[in-house]
């Protein structure tokens, strides 16, 4: 990988690192079992993966103006909060659920990091500056 | 971002430490989505929920000293007084309500207790800047009303309704409101119902503004409501515009400003039956339950189930979920004497994923709504979701095809 840090932009301030986890659809935090993280929502990409630790590469929520809040808060009080995420189409629900919760959360990343970026990264995210680097990529 | 003297003394703590932090939160997402400055609100509804995350939020800033100046209505959680004394209640349930109405009455909230502020209780003007939450209710006033919101959280609307302001971005400025996804119908309109599957091929559509073609020039408020109620359940829409019918769409050149549209879909009966198929469990058997309202039905889908079973039996427990104002209609046009003699209950001030249905756990109901069908999953009730008549007739027999 010839570029190593990627640039984006703030939503949600903080700085935070785990393994990356993609989701082509959309994602609704309130159908995902906050004592696992596990993705419980039928049909869903992630159904049955977790995203507990994980950076989650996504391109936006969807569900009702509650459920994104909630859905964040019980994965936070279980410790099973995502560690940062990486969205596309930012909404004001999951936008505001993820300042108020204060997890760190950036859209905007350049597209040559989602040419590369696979499962299994680990992944470095500075929200404040927008940036996201690829400390190690996952040899899977 | 710009903010005025007044908004900057907000947020320094001038009007106190729960206004400070509301404009904090604002400040953050008017900074996400890239807004110069903040504009005043004259409307605000909040999606209570009597959720952990809800309490936890409205407590903090309430704690803080934070106040409404702009006095919102509010989504429903469950009503004690329907519901205190029930079994399937407990001490903790009744806690937590307890908690909910007396952090958003200390707040300053209109404590309306529904879903449906847009079909009565809380009308905003064409062009009004208002911050609503709950997601069947941007969609409809933002496309039926003309009025401009975005797609507001419970707490950044909550947010707005201490401040007095919502940073201006997304629905609130004219260029943002014009469509970009054209939605050709070509699936026969037949009823309220179909209007729930459209709204749940969100999936198809993909995310944008949709820009519906072909549907039928008469569309009734409850089609309205729940197609707005199921496109935030398969998606995430602040708006749509129906060509020929919602203010800001009278012909395809304004709904799309001129512009092509990004995408074209196009939705079949078939898609329909795929999408039914898909969200519902499956038919041909027996049931053991009924619930309506989620949004909370109307006096005239209060009318036709009391239609329906005028003068019969219902073989399982039929639940009509509404607000406390169409409770009170109901009573004085006779409807809830009908549907109480047929065994049926109709409960105000309360939503289906509320800790008050515990008895409904591990149970198989009928439903007319997918987003009925879809959040209580969590507390483990499943459905097959049919169209109103068919789930009250379904309701009469016990069981449904």
């Amino acid at each position: 990988m010839s570029q190593q840090i990627f640039k984006g932009h703030k939503v949600s301030e903080g700085l935070a690192e785990g393994a990356v986890l993609i989701s082509q659809d959309a994602i609704m935090f309130y159908l995902i079992d906050p004592q696992t993280g596990i993705v419980i929502e039928k049909g869903h990409f992630l159904e049955g993966k977790s995203v507990a630790g994980k950076v989650l590469v996504f391109p936006g929520g969807k569900g009702s103006s509650v459920v994104q809040a909630d859905g964040l808060y019980q994965l936070a009080v279980k410790k099973n909060a995502p560690a940062a995420m990486i969205i596309q189409y930012p909404d004001t629900v999951l936008v505001t659920s993820a300042i108020i919760m204060e997890l760190p959360m950036v859209d905007r990343v350049d597209e040559a990091f989602y040419q590369t970026v696979k499962d299994g990264d680990f992944v470095r995210v500075n929200a404040d500056t927008g940036e996201v680097e690829v400390v190690l990529a996952s040899n899977e | 971002m710009e903010l005025d003297k007044r908004q900057q003394e907000m947020l320094a703590g001038q009007y106190g430490n729960g206004t400070a932090m509301a404009m904090k939160i604002q400040l953050a997402i008017g900074e996400a989505f890239g807004a110069s400055r903040m504009v005043p609100i004259t409307r605000a509804h909040v999606a209570l929920s009597n959720q952990e995350a809800d309490l936890w939020f409205v407590e903090k800033i309430l704690k803080a000293g934070a106040k409404c100046v702009i006095s919102p209505t509010t989504n429903p959680g469950f009503s004690l007084q329907y519901f205190t004394g029930c079994p399937d209640v407990l001490p903790e349930d009744i806690e937590l309500m307890n908690r909910t109405h007396n952090a958003y009455k200390e707040i300053g909230a209109v404590l309306t207790y529904t879903c449906t502020p847009y079909m009565g209780s809380n009308i905003p003007h064409f062009g009004e800047i208002v911050a609503f939450s709950e997601s069947s209710a941007t969609p409809f006033i933002n496309s039926v009303w003309g009025a401009r919101s975005n797609r507001e959280s419970a707490q950044s609307a909550l947010c707005a309704a201490i401040t007095g302001y919502v940073p201006e971005y997304g629905l609130l400025l004219a260029e943002n409101r014009l469509g970009d996804i054209l939605v050709e119908v070509k699936a026969t309109m037949k009823s309220d119902f179909e209007y729930q599957l459209l709204g749940y091929m969100g999936k198809k559509i993909g995310s944008g503004i949709p820009v519906f073609v072909g549907l039928p020039q008469t569309i009734s408020p409850e089609a309205l409501m729940n197609l707005g109620a199921q496109l935030n359940t398969s998606g995430a829409y602040g708006m749509y515009h129906i060509v020929g019918f919602t203010p800001e769409a009278r012909t395809v050149e304004q709904a799309f400003g001129g512009k092509k549209p990004k995408r074209s879909v196009v939705i079949t009966d078939d898609d329909l039956q795929k999408i039914l198929a898909e969200i519902s469990a499956a038919g041909d058997r027996k049931v053991d339950f009924a619930m309506f309202g989620c949004p909370h039905i109307s006096i005239s889908q209060v009318q036709m189930i009391a239609e329906i079973v005028n003068g019969k039996k219902l073989a399982i427990e039929t639940w009509l979920l509404t607000s406390s104002y169409t409770k009170q209609l109901a009573e004085r046009m006779g409807l809830q004497k009908i549907i109480n003699d047929a065994g049926g209950e109709i409960v105000e001030d309360s939503c289906p994923d509320q800790p008050c249905w515990r008895h409904l756990q591990g149970k198989v109901g009928v439903t007319d709504s997918p987003k009925c069908a879809y959040y209580p999953k969590r507390r483990g009730m499943d459905f097959i979701i049919r169209d109103l008549a068919t789930c009250v007739e379904a309701a009469l027999k016990g069981d449904v095809q």
